[in-house]
């Protein structure tokens, strides 16, 4: 025991250390060059502060007949920000990389006192965000350039506090890091059972959007009938990868490291037939983009209300199943000590193979409700959602399901929140590096037991 | 069918920037895994560190192309370090979580529109090449015959590549039949047996953990002193495709990294050239879009198989057992 002890006393000393060099770093990585970006002074022309490319939005900000100068207006959108001040004659331009949908925002405590932009005179494909007074949904016509005119008027200013924008994304948080749990309390229990760490998982999820997105839009039957297809393909494609493939590899005795490479193997070889199934376009399951409802400051449509419903349903059976059957307790056993589980008459297979299925089914129905949410089917999709996966279930210390549960969780709404915080293309990032943070505090993950460190 | 052409592209993979850019990174990951038998899962991001260092150090901060390479692979010595501390005291597969994490998160830093200024985010950055191609000592003309015909600048390219993957052979070689590298397969094969002979086994997984990882940064350089550097050939495929290259040639070898190399890409040439072309012509019954991506869906298949049946590689020997654990 003694030299254990002195590791962790001597690590604890580097993880202080540690941490406040990666805390450093995040703050000079993330915070700095956010501050060097936002524009003092008019460019002298407009645009003239940005990179020019093929499109643009630009126009002029007048109230009463007269320019109003040195209004802040920022875009964004797919990723990309920028921002501008509007010259003497209160003109405007902001270049943008591609021709696509952007969110125009006026910072109105640089507007004169008491005005808004006047909702009733706003130019052709432009649409208020709803529940702000400042932001504006934009969209290109038929050329690479759109002039966007906005009139001042008297009005009262509404904006969407930080706690609101914050209930919102938690909500949203909440909702992906629900369907990521089912994705990665499979993953965990095939962890616990078996010892793989199964880098196809991506890939069970891809299928199971893949095939309700075959049924339901491709083949033109009813949605549910593409839902139960997607479900029950799940649970197929778990038991022929059990049966073909990871079963007999454990009878020739593969070790772990072995068995983790040909998933590596599997998960590049699903991920090209998939490719090469529905080739390389996003498409849309039916009813893809709903109206949302207002809830106060929250912001949700119906499918968001029942992909919720439905994964805490199913986490609920999952967790009865865990700890109310036998085959359940059965497979904690096995997930506790493999051995002593089989020395006392557990059928150690039997409960892999339904592990198995079991861990197919959740991850296409999470599949199916990712696709929702992201929204689209791709056939890599599932290669993005991986990394998170191993995140939850590294987060909750490795193999067990609750705890996979919570770092599901924790993940989904760290993705989400972040963008507050950090800019959008970056919020997968940030995932990642608080799953690197908690491994340097606590390695055994938050649900986890020391030895299973090894 | 122009079995010509198809047989003067396969071959011209034998020589190849991204032949050799794949060997370089093949053999570090040879150092990490089949010499100490560490789960690096994050090549890509050593090899974007070195790529990325290179090209910035050129570009937003003028210092000499030799310069930027040195630049490149400091970074590289510097993630190591930075992934290492906390992941090599723990269990093998965490390692392989952290690693294959933090090359995502280094791809997203170089793909996100926050920094453009510097990397030009998703579009890249090109147009670095003028002080190393100043440097060439070839005059200008062609050079070779056959598939392996270049300007001057290919060669230079393909000769640099080769001086250092010889390089990287060489001091991998050495460093293996040195005490120091028995030490490391003494850690592979048995890391408790190394403590208690009184090896600090720490230091020395982080040793190797840094010296492959720079070899890893050299084959990114490689990789992107022919056109430019893009964010989105560092994701987790290209760490992927090199592991089937290791482990094709052989994990614990010294020469298997660079046959692994040659033999995939000659394959992946053949194939990419062939099957569309059968496709084309009716014999496939495929569109040729899936008959190209045919060949990635064998590569998958193929890791699986080589894993199972030939986990020592072609040039491996079966005694040196690289999955101890």
């Amino acid at each position: 025991m003694s030299p254990t002890t002195t590791t962790q006393r001597r690590s604890t000393g580097w993880v202080g250390v540690l941490v406040g060099l990666f805390l450093a770093a995040a703050m000079v990585l993330l915070v700095a060059p956010t501050g060097a970006h936002a524009a003092s002074t008019a460019p002298d022309t407009p645009g003239a502060d940005q990179e020019e490319t093929d499109y643009y939005f630009g126009g002029v900000i007048t109230f009463d007949d007269e320019a109003v100068p040195d209004v802040t207006i920022g875009i964004e959108g797919g990723g990309f920000e920028a921002e501008t001040i509007t010259g003497a004659d209160g003109r405007w331009r902001l270049y943008v990389p591609e021709k696509d949908t952007y969110t125009l925002v006026i910072d109105e405590s640089t507007l004169p006192e008491g005005v808004i932009v006047d909702p009733e005179l706003l130019p052709d494909g432009m649409v208020p965000v709803s529940g702000a007074t400042a932001s504006f949904e934009v969209e290109f016509g038929l050329t690479g350039s759109k002039i966007v005119n906005l009139f001042l008027g008297e009005g009262v200013r509404q904006t969407t506090s930080f706690i609101d924008q914050l209930a919102s994304r938690l909500v949203n948080g909440l909702n992906f890091g629900l369907l990521l749990a089912l994705a990665a309390m499979g993953a965990a229990l095939i962890f616990g059972t078996t010892g793989l760490s199964n880098f196809a998982h991506g890939e069970m999820v891809t299928w199971g959007a893949l095939v309700a997105m075959v049924v339901s839009t491709m083949w033109q039957l009813p949605l549910w009938v593409g839902l139960i297809s997607a479900v029950l393909a799940g649970a197929a494609l778990g038991l022929a990868s059990d049966a073909a493939l990871w079963r007999p590899l454990r009878r020739r005795g593969l070790g772990v490291v072995q068995l983790m490479i040909v998933s590596i193997g599997l998960s590049l070889a699903l991920r090209y037939t998939f490719q090469y199934l529905i080739g390389g376009s996003t498409r849309q399951l039916p009813g893809a983009s709903p109206t949302p409802i207002q809830f106060g400051p929250i912001t949700l449509s119906y499918i968001d209300l029942i992909s919720m419903g439905v994964s805490i349903v199913v986490i609920i059976a999952v967790a009865y199943f865990l700890l109310g059957t036998r085959i359940g307790k059965a497979t904690r056993a096995i997930s506790d000590n493999p051995q002593l589980a089989a020395a006392s008459g557990i059928n150690v297979d039997r409960v892999v193979r339904i592990v198995w299925i079991l861990a197919g089914t959740l991850a296409a129905l999470s599949g199916v409700l990712w696709a929702y949410f992201r929204p689209g089917v791709r056939w890599d999709m599932g290669t993005q959602m991986l990394l998170l996966i191993f995140a939850a279930i590294t987060l909750g210390g490795l193999g067990t399901a609750f705890g996979a549960l919570l770092g599901a969780l924790i993940v989904g709404i760290v993705v989400e929140t972040s963008t507050l915080w950090i800019p959008s293309d970056l919020k997968y990032a940030g995932a990642l590096v608080v799953l690197i943070l908690i491994l340097l505090v606590r390695p055994q993950g938050l649900l986890g037991r020391k030895e299973r460190l090894g | 069918m122009d079995w010509g052409a198809i047989l003067g592209n396969t071959l011209s993979y034998l020589l190849s920037p991204v032949t050799i850019a794949y060997a370089l990174a093949a053999t570090g990951l040879a150092v990490h895994f089949g010499f100490a038998g560490l789960l690096n899962f994050g090549m890509a991001g050593f090899m974007a560190l070195g790529g990325y260092g290179y090209a910035i150090s050129v570009l937003s901060f003028n210092l000499p192309w030799w310069m930027g390479m040195i630049v490149g692979l400091l970074l590289a010595a510097l993630f190591a370090v930075l992934l290492g501390v906390p992941t090599l005291r723990l269990r093998a597969d965490y390692l392989a979580i952290v690693t294959i994490a933090a090359a995502e998160i280094i791809r997203l830093l170089f793909t996100t529109q926050v920094f453009d200024e510097w990397t030009n985010s998703a579009d890249g950055l090109g147009n670095y090449h003028g002080g190393f191609r100043d440097a060439n000592p070839f005059p200008d003309g062609e050079y070779g015959f056959g598939p392996w015909t270049f300007n001057q600048d290919g060669l230079w390219v393909r000769v640099f590549g080769l001086f250092l993957l010889a390089l990287a052979i060489f001091v991998v070689w050495s460093l293996m039949r040195s005490p120091w590298g028995r030490v490391l397969k003494g850690i592979r094969e048995d890391e408790d047996a190394v403590r208690a002979l009184g090896k600090n086994v720490f230091a020395y997984k982080m040793q190797a953990l840094v010296v492959g990882g720079m070899i890893g940064a050299m084959g990114g350089i490689v990789y992107v002193l022919p056109s430019a550097v893009v964010p989105s050939s560092y994701t987790t495929s290209l760490t992927f495709f090199l592991w089937t290259i290791l482990l094709l040639g052989g994990a614990s070898t010294i020469f298997g990294p660079s046959l692994g190399a040659v033999l995939f890409w000659m394959v992946m040439a053949l194939l990419g050239n062939l099957l569309p072309q059968l496709a084309a012509e009716g014999i496939l019954p495929m569109s040729d879009i899936q008959a190209g991506t045919l060949r990635y869906i064998l590569v998958g298949v193929s890791l699986m198989l080589l894993v199972i049946f030939r986990p020592q590689g072609i040039l491996g020997d079966k005694r040196e057992m690289t999955f101890v654990k």
